[in-house]
């Protein structure tokens, strides 16, 4: 079963959320609702499975066309109402996405243009002052993952076999790059960022923090608090830290990217 | 008449028979090109020699700063044909440090502005998780310029825009295909893989184009600009489109408009052409 199968995405949304109402005119495969966290306002975001989405290549939690510009609809909203307030609202994007919607008439209606909608949107709240945080719940494919989380100030992730961070999947990744699944596999376990766990990933020093849990799909009280404490304190420390993604690089297994940065400088 | 197009037509240079370093050279004002990083800089991919892949000292990504119009530039230039034009670790980080740069150029007052030269694939699957680390960077550093200084992508083919760059290319304040353009987040291959053949035959490329070609894309309002393959005819859009300053509001903040013209959408029946350039119209 996969983890959007599961509804880990709706699971937590539903316990982070609490008894807040999801706000409508949204697509029915988005839930957005708003709460407090630690005293603070924030707008908890989760993509979820909707087995009646008129997109047929979207029904299992994919982000489509109406994901993408639904995504953008709901934090835009969240950006005007905060304008002009001192303290914006956080932004916790949950995050459970299989991958991005496969299909033609994705392609034709320019789902490209969707996912920037949703990109555009996360990352115009992080330069606004909204705190922006990935909570990844499940897998964190793609596109998909562009559109919703990876645009935030910072990224946490249950420790799971299930949470998982891609560009694409096994099969079609061996097929594009003349591989069979095998040998894909193979050179992934030598190589960390073709890697499909989570350890692997995070030694790319993406990730702010990776917390335990004891029931990933449905979560426990225990959990929730853990889960609860720790984006109270990363709201935090987002407040006290430049808007931009610079907290990302560092890592030894990602040490060309602050290189060329280095270089491109002493150029410039 | 007939001496006058052969005159045109002789004055006519190709812009997509040029490597990247060539179409950044042409567009940028004529002595002005400065290229970052060159390739004597061998600042190469560490992950493809594990994988037994031969690197290229630049990456497959051309960096040049310069002039455009007589104002300050970066011209940043995928090379289609080093491994489909894919982003791994240093290429995108050479896209996002150049945009990056930029943007701080225009926090301390000199109005860099930028032109990106989109022949991807995007993600290189080699270098997965940092291509696509690199591809969300390069994406903020996009939404952050644009506030500033217009950001203009340029698909001229012959690879295409695809991948995570797509969506990258769905950020910048003016879009311009050619039509050897292709723009589209998912290559015909993947769908087919994940969708089966009925959906998307990745063979068919008539079919391919009708939907994701330079041409249909202009016709439905998902681009700016649809230029002829001329580098002439690129530098007098690309100074057109600076002259013109910010668009009032960006493709990509227009989610309510697309969400009106999505939902009325019959998605009973299959997409075609005629469908999608009617349903966009008036954008």
């Amino acid at each position: 079963m996969t983890t959007a199968q599961q509804q880990r995405g709706l699971h937590w949304f539903q316990a982070l959320a609490g008894d807040a109402q999801s706000i409508p005119g949204l697509p029915a495969s988005l839930r957005v609702a708003d709460g407090e966290l630690g005293g603070q306002a924030v707008r908890y975001l989760a993509v979820i499975a909707d087995a009646d989405n008129p997109f047929p290549r979207a029904r299992n939690g994919e982000v489509g066309l109406l994901e993408g510009w639904g995504l953008a609809q709901a934090v835009d909203e969240a950006i005007e109402a905060d304008r002009d307030q001192a303290h914006k609202r956080a932004l916790i994007a949950i995050v459970d996405v299989p991958s991005q919607a496969y299909g033609r008439r994705e392609e034709a209606y320019g789902i490209h243009q969707a996912l920037a909608g949703a990109v555009d949107a996360y990352a115009r709240a992080r330069l606004a002052g909204h705190a922006v945080i990935g909570l990844l719940v499940g897998k964190a494919m793609s596109g998909a993952f562009l559109a919703h989380g990876y645009q935030a100030n910072r990224l946490i992730a249950l420790r799971d076999a299930g949470v998982m961070v891609h560009a694409m999947g096994k099969a079609a990744a061996a097929r594009i790059t003349l591989r069979s699944v095998d040998e894909l596999e193979a050179l992934a376990a030598s190589v960390p960022p073709m890697a499909y766990d989570l350890d692997n990933y995070a030694s790319l020093g993406l990730l702010a923090e990776v917390l335990n849990v004891e029931q990933v799909t449905q979560p426990t009280a225990t959990d929730l608090s853990r889960v609860k404490d720790a984006l109270s304190r990363t709201l935090a420390d987002i407040a006290e830290a430049p808007r931009d993604l610079r907290n990302r690089l560092g890592a030894a297994n990602r040490a060309a990217s602050s290189r060329v940065r280095e270089a491109l400088r002493a150029q410039w | 008449m007939a001496e006058q197009n052969i005159q045109r037509l002789l004055a006519q240079r190709s812009f997509t028979e040029l490597g990247a370093r060539e179409r950044a050279r042409a567009l940028l004002d004529a002595g002005s090109f400065r290229e970052l990083l060159d390739p004597f800089a061998r600042l190469m991919s560490p992950w493809l020699p594990k994988q037994g892949i031969v690197p290229q000292a630049d990456d497959g990504v051309v960096v040049a700063k310069g002039l455009i119009d007589g104002q300050p530039a970066v011209v940043i230039a995928i090379e289609g044909a080093f491994q489909g034009g894919s982003l791994g670790e240093v290429g995108g980080a050479k896209i996002a440090g150049a945009l990056e740069l930029a943007v701080e150029d225009n926090k301390a007052g000199t109005p860099t502005r930028a032109v990106l030269l989109l022949e991807t694939g995007g993600v290189r699957l080699q270098e997965a998780n940092l291509g696509l680390a690199a591809i969300a960077e390069i994406q903020a550093a996009i939404v952050e310029l644009r506030q500033y200084q217009p950001v203009i992508g340029l698909v001229a083919g012959p690879v295409g825009c695809f991948g995570g760059m797509s969506i990258a290319a769905g950020l910048c304040s003016y879009l311009l295909v050619t039509r050897e353009a292709r723009l589209g987040l998912n290559g015909p291959q993947v769908i087919e893989q994940e969708a089966g053949l009925d959906e998307y035959d990745s063979r068919d490329r008539p079919f391919i184009w009708s939907l994701t070609g330079g041409e249909q894309r202009h016709a439905s309002s998902l681009v700016d600009g649809y230029v002829s393959d001329d580098v002439e005819a690129i530098r007098s859009e690309l100074h057109g489109l600076f002259a013109k300053g910010k668009p009032e509001l960006e493709r990509s903040r227009r989610h309510a408009w697309f969400l009106e013209r999505l939902r009325a959408v019959d998605t009973s029946v299959q997409a075609d052409a005629a469908a999608v350039r009617s349903a966009y119209q008036g954008a």
